[in-house]
């Protein structure tokens, strides 16, 4: 491999280990700090990517198109499935033992995917990325990368940040963290724990959501592929520490280098290799890379 | 006149039905397990759809039997397939088989239908196995091997003058058998495969092979993915600039109901497959109208194996007069048959697999027409199949 097929090798890394970091803070938040193994995550995923093929049209013939506009409708849509989503499956959920959990959870993705294939039918969509990130950046002599891809990974970027921030500098995330820690004493504090982890589940979900709009147009739209993202996420969440952004940020990194350079050097062991760097982590540190609390 | 012979048909037909019914009024159970939910849902609707598009022109009868149909959704879940086949055989005491799409699941059906001697008739899946090693007198496919599409491709890239090329697929049974195909035909012809790339069913990140194909710089590219996978992969491979510096062949479902996904990327894409649109044959367009009409859309690929699982039934039953348990005079009577098919006319082969042309097929629109016959009357090896 010489160095710059490397280096474009490095930059595939990057950017998948990127994406998965969108799709899996969303988890990580909810799993993390409300303690609800939710698997219907990968189905809040699909949401999103089907939302970006659908709505597309419909926001053409209402407000003339643009890909931003699409992008806050599905937010805003996505915050209030994720309220009403809590409001009125989940918060029972909090009290009761994992099995219980998995059980709803799973029944909501059975729900999800039916829905789906009732409203939009189960071919494969394609989602054309917007005009203006549409182009090609040349690499090498006869590779191209799609400028979107670096978009992508832009976004990541800025949420990942962002999330950051919120969690460790603002008051919000100062009460999140502490109701993750101990709910029933940030509740005698005075604070509203009921509508501070309606607003995590939403935002959890709206996080999925958007991870699916913004990836569309290059993982394109099929039923099932929910299910596909669902179970990465948890190896990135339960890799980086159950709760931790810095974790999950740092598990998806990881991943996506030994995916990436696995299926090139090792295309025997590729479809074992990232598990078998989750059992190895785990070995070492039983409670992930950053345990929180 | 025209008016006079029809009456006199139906009539015929009429007289010779009610005789028949007065002496053998009991109806022939068809079990059809197709996935009717699930990623191949579309594809169980258009195989039932094509099937009963023939049965209904045959007023819905077969060899003067009347025909019931029982249905089991397999949902593609080869865990549950024995199971469900079981339910037909033996619950629903089903005369006839048909199914299914899943290869996984159509492997359990054939392994069923091997035991307890049931006509089983694949309509899809395109596993070796079961016309290779699970061959039997009374299993019988009407679509392809997995071999079949591959193998006429490797001639044709030989024939591009590519001399290296490097093939990419998932890796599992499907894949394997397709890529297997085109090593055959093209290292035949004097062609090298200088790499097999793969990733793990059903895995879509393919940046990493990509950027791997761009450093080998091979003269072509082979390929075996359908569904999702197939939109992706072509649609990252132009989005990596390597459509127009190494040309990209594949198996049809590259380019077979993805064309309006992909968006105009697949343009142009090279594919071979045994059914394409735009056939000069009659047969074609008079079941083209007849399916547009009964279902109010386009058939494609599915719904004529569907169609013509029916027609070997047909073939098959009338020969034993409906008598289902005759299986040597079944299989003689299809073996020795021509099927005139929307496909083109095909015959069966000693291990029960069309012996058919291969077409060449280009992109264009939202449709596949055909090009030329990249293989005529391709028989699959039919590899460890007692039968041959």
């Amino acid at each position: 491999m010489d160095l710059s097929i490397f280096l474009i090798q490095c930059l595939n890394s990057l950017q998948y280990g990127l994406l998965l970091f969108l799709v899996a803070m969303g988890l990580t938040l909810i799993f993390g700090i409300m303690g609800v193994i939710n698997l219907a995550h990968g189905s809040f995923y699909m949401i999103g990517a089907y939302m970006a093929y659908a709505l597309s049209p419909l926001v053409a013939n209402a407000f003339g198109g643009g890909f931003f506009s699409v992008l806050v409708i599905g937010l805003v849509l996505a915050v209030i499935l994720g309220y009403f989503l809590e409001w009125a499956f989940f918060s029972f959920l909090y009290d009761r033992d994992h099995l219980q959990q998995v059980l709803m959870t799973y029944g909501l993705i059975l729900v999800f995917e039916e829905l789906r294939s009732l409203l939009v039918g189960d071919d494969v969509h394609g989602v054309q990325p917007p005009d203006f990130l549409a182009g090609v950046i040349p690499l090498g002599d006869v590779m191209t990368y799609p400028v979107y891809r670096l978009f992508i990974s832009a976004v990541c970027l800025l949420l990942a940040l962002g999330m950051y921030y919120i969690f460790t500098r603002t008051r919000l995330g100062m009460m999140i963290r502490a109701g993750s820690t101990n709910r029933e004493m940030v509740q005698s504090l005075g604070i509203d724990i009921k509508l501070l982890y309606r607003i995590v589940f939403a935002a959890g979900v709206a996080l999925a959501a958007v991870a699916g709009m913004i990836s569309a147009p290059v993982s394109t739209v099929y039923p099932g592929m929910g299910g596909q993202v669902l179970i990465i996420c948890f190896v990135v969440v339960v890799i980086g520490g159950i709760g931790s952004i810095r974790g999950a940020f740092l598990a998806a990194m990881l991943i996506g280098f030994v995916d990436t350079f696995g299926k090139v050097l090792l295309p025997e062991a590729a479809g074992v290799l990232v598990y078998v760097l989750m059992a190895l982590i785990l070995l070492w540190k039983p409670d992930g890379l950053f345990k929180t609390s | 006149m025209k008016l006079f012979k029809t009456t006199l048909i139906a009539a015929a037909i009429l007289g010779f039905s009610t005789a028949s019914f007065a002496e053998d009024a009991k109806p022939l159970k068809v079990g059809l397990m197709l996935p009717a939910t699930g990623t191949f849902a579309a594809l169980g609707t258009a195989i039932e759809n094509g099937f009963k598009l023939y049965t209904k022109e045959q007023g819905d009868k077969l060899a003067g039997r009347p025909i019931e149909f029982v249905k089991v959704d397999d949902e593609s879940d080869p865990a549950k397939a024995t199971d469900n086949v079981n339910k037909l055989i033996k619950g629903d005491n089903v005369d006839v088989l048909i199914g299914t799409v899943h290869s996984g699941v159509a492997m359990a059906m054939a392994k069923a239908a091997k035991e307890s001697g049931t006509i089983l008739i694949v309509p899809n899946a395109g596993a070796q196995a079961v016309t290779g090693p699970m061959c039997a007198p009374n299993i019988f496919r009407s679509s392809f091997s997995n071999w079949q599409p591959g193998y006429a491709m490797g001639e044709v890239v030989a024939q591009k003058g590519h001399k290296k090329v490097v093939t990419i697929t998932w890796k599992y049974a499907a894949g394997d058998e397709s890529v297997q195909g085109f090593k055959d035909g093209f290292t035949k012809s004097g062609g090298e495969v200088i790499k097999e790339l793969n990733l793990p069913f059903p895995n879509v990140e393919f940046q990493a092979l990509l950027t791997e194909i761009a450093a080998l710089k091979p003269d072509a590219v082979y390929t075996f993915f359908a569904g999702g996978g197939a939109v992706k992969f072509v649609k990252d491979y132009k989005a990596a600039g390597l459509k127009d510096s190494i040309p990209l062949y594949g198996a049809g479902f590259l380019t077979d109901g993805t064309l309006e996904a992909q968006g105009g990327d697949g343009e142009g894409l090279l594919t071979t497959l045994h059914y394409a649109d735009k056939l000069d044959n009659a047969k074609d367009k008079a079941f083209r109208t007849a399916y547009n009409d009964a279902y109010k859309m386009q058939p494609d690929v599915y719904a004529v194996q569907g169609y013509d699982a029916a027609q070997i039934l047909k073939v098959g039953l009338d020969a034993v007069q409906g008598d289902v348990s005759k299986k040597a005079e079944f299989a003689a009577a299809v073996e020795a048959a021509k099927f005139d098919s929307p496909r083109g006319e095909f015959t069966l082969s000693k291990a029960h697999n069309p012996v058919q042309d291969i077409y060449l097929r280009e992109a264009k629109g939202l449709e596949n027409p055909a090009v030329s016959v990249a293989s005529k009357a391709l028989a699959d090896p039919a590899k460890g199949c007692s039968l041959k």
